[in-house]
C-alpha cells in the first residue's frame, strides 16, 4: 500500500486503560479530517479493536511490552498502523464468526468488524517479532479542526 | 456504564446505559445477570436504548449472557437496539440468535 502522509505516532504500554486514550485520539483525528459521524464511529471502533487485540492477544497484557499506533493523515485517506510485540499470528487462520458453529462463541469478532468497516486491512508479521495491522479508510475531502 | 434493574411481572428488565466495552462494562453485565439468575429468576430483557458505545467484547458478552441464561432454562431478549448495535448484530448474523423488540410491552408479553 502507498504511504505518503503526515504521521502521528503514539506508543502505549499494554494496559487496557489506554484504550480510552487511543479512542479519544482517534476521534480527534477523524474529526480533524471531517469524516462523517457514522464513519468516524466505525473507524474509532476498528482502531480500538486492533489495539485491544495488540494488548490482549499480541502482548498478552504484558505491561513491559508496547503497542505502537501510527496515524497517517493523507489528502485522500486515513491510514492507521497498530504494531505489537507478540508472537504473531495468521489472520487467515481465524475462524469466521459467521459460521453456524461459531455464532454463539463469545469472542472472535474483532477482526471481522475491522474488515467490515475499513476499506483496506493488511496483517503483517514483523521481522523482529510481533504483528502489524495496517488499515485504511478513504476520504473525499479533508481539513477542519480538532475539538 | 450503569445498569438499573426493574421487574415487570416476572420479567427482569435491565436498563443499561453508557459503554459496554472490554473490562468493567462487560464484567458488570456478566455479574448483574449472574446475580439475577441466582436471586430473581431467569426471564431477562436487556434494554440497550441508552448504550452509546459497544465493542466486539460487548457484543461477545451479550452472546455469552444469552448462552448462560438459555442454559439455565431461561430466556434473554433485547429491547431498543441502537442503530449501531443493530448493525453490529446484523453483520455477524446475531439477529438470527436474539429476539429483538422495539416495544417494551410487546417484549414483556413475549416471555413464556
Amino acid at each position: 500500500m502507498k504511504r505518503i502522509a503526515n504521521e502521528i505516532e503514539v506508543i502505549i504500554n499494554s494496559a487496557l486503560e489506554n484504550l480510552e486514550l487511543i479512542q479519544g485520539l482517534t476521534d480527534c483525528v477523524t474529526a480533524f479530517m471531517r469524516f462523517e459521524a457514522d464513519t468516524a464511529h466505525w473507524i474509532g471502533m476498528s482502531v480500538r479493536e486492533a489495539v485491544t487485540n495488540a494488548i490482549q492477544h499480541g502482548n498478552k497484557l504484558d505491561a513491559g511490552k508496547t503497542v505502537v499506533i501510527v496515524f497517517e493523515l493523507a489528502a485522500d485517506r486515513l491510514g492507521v498502523s497498530v504494531r505489537d510485540q507478540g508472537r504473531g499470528f495468521k489472520a487467515d487462520n481465524i475462524p469466521s464468526p459467521l459460521d453456524q458453529d461459531n455464532l454463539l462463541k463469545p469472542s472472535g469478532r474483532g477482526i471481522f468488524y475491522i474488515r467490515s468497516f475499513m476499506d483496506e486491512v493488511e496483517f503483517k508479521s514483523l521481522p523482529h517479532g510481533g504483528t502489524e495491522v495496517y488499515m485504511v479508510k478513504r476520504i473525499l475531502s479533508n481539513g477542519g479542526e480538532c475539538r | 456504564m450503569k445498569i438499573e434493574i426493574r421487574t415487570v411481572g416476572d420479567v427482569n428488565v435491565l436498563d443499561i446505559s453508557g459503554k459496554i466495552t472490554l473490562g468493567e462494562g462487560t464484567m458488570t453485565v456478566r455479574n448483574t445477570v449472574r446475580d439475577i439468575l441466582k436471586d430473581k429468576g431467569n426471564k431477562i430483557l436487556l434494554n440497550l436504548g441508552d448504550v452509546n458505545y459497544i465493542d466486539s467484547s460487548g457484543i461477545g458478552e451479550l452472546v455469552s449472557t444469552y448462552t448462560t441464561v438459555t442454559n439455565s432454562g431461561g430466556q434473554l431478549k433485547l429491547l431498543n437496539l441502537t442503530k449501531k448495535i443493530h448493525e453490529l448484530l446484523q453483520i455477524t448474523k446475531l439477529l438470527t440468535v436474539f429476539q429483538v423488540f422495539e416495544d417494551e410491552r410487546a417484549a414483556i408479553a413475549s416471555f413464556e
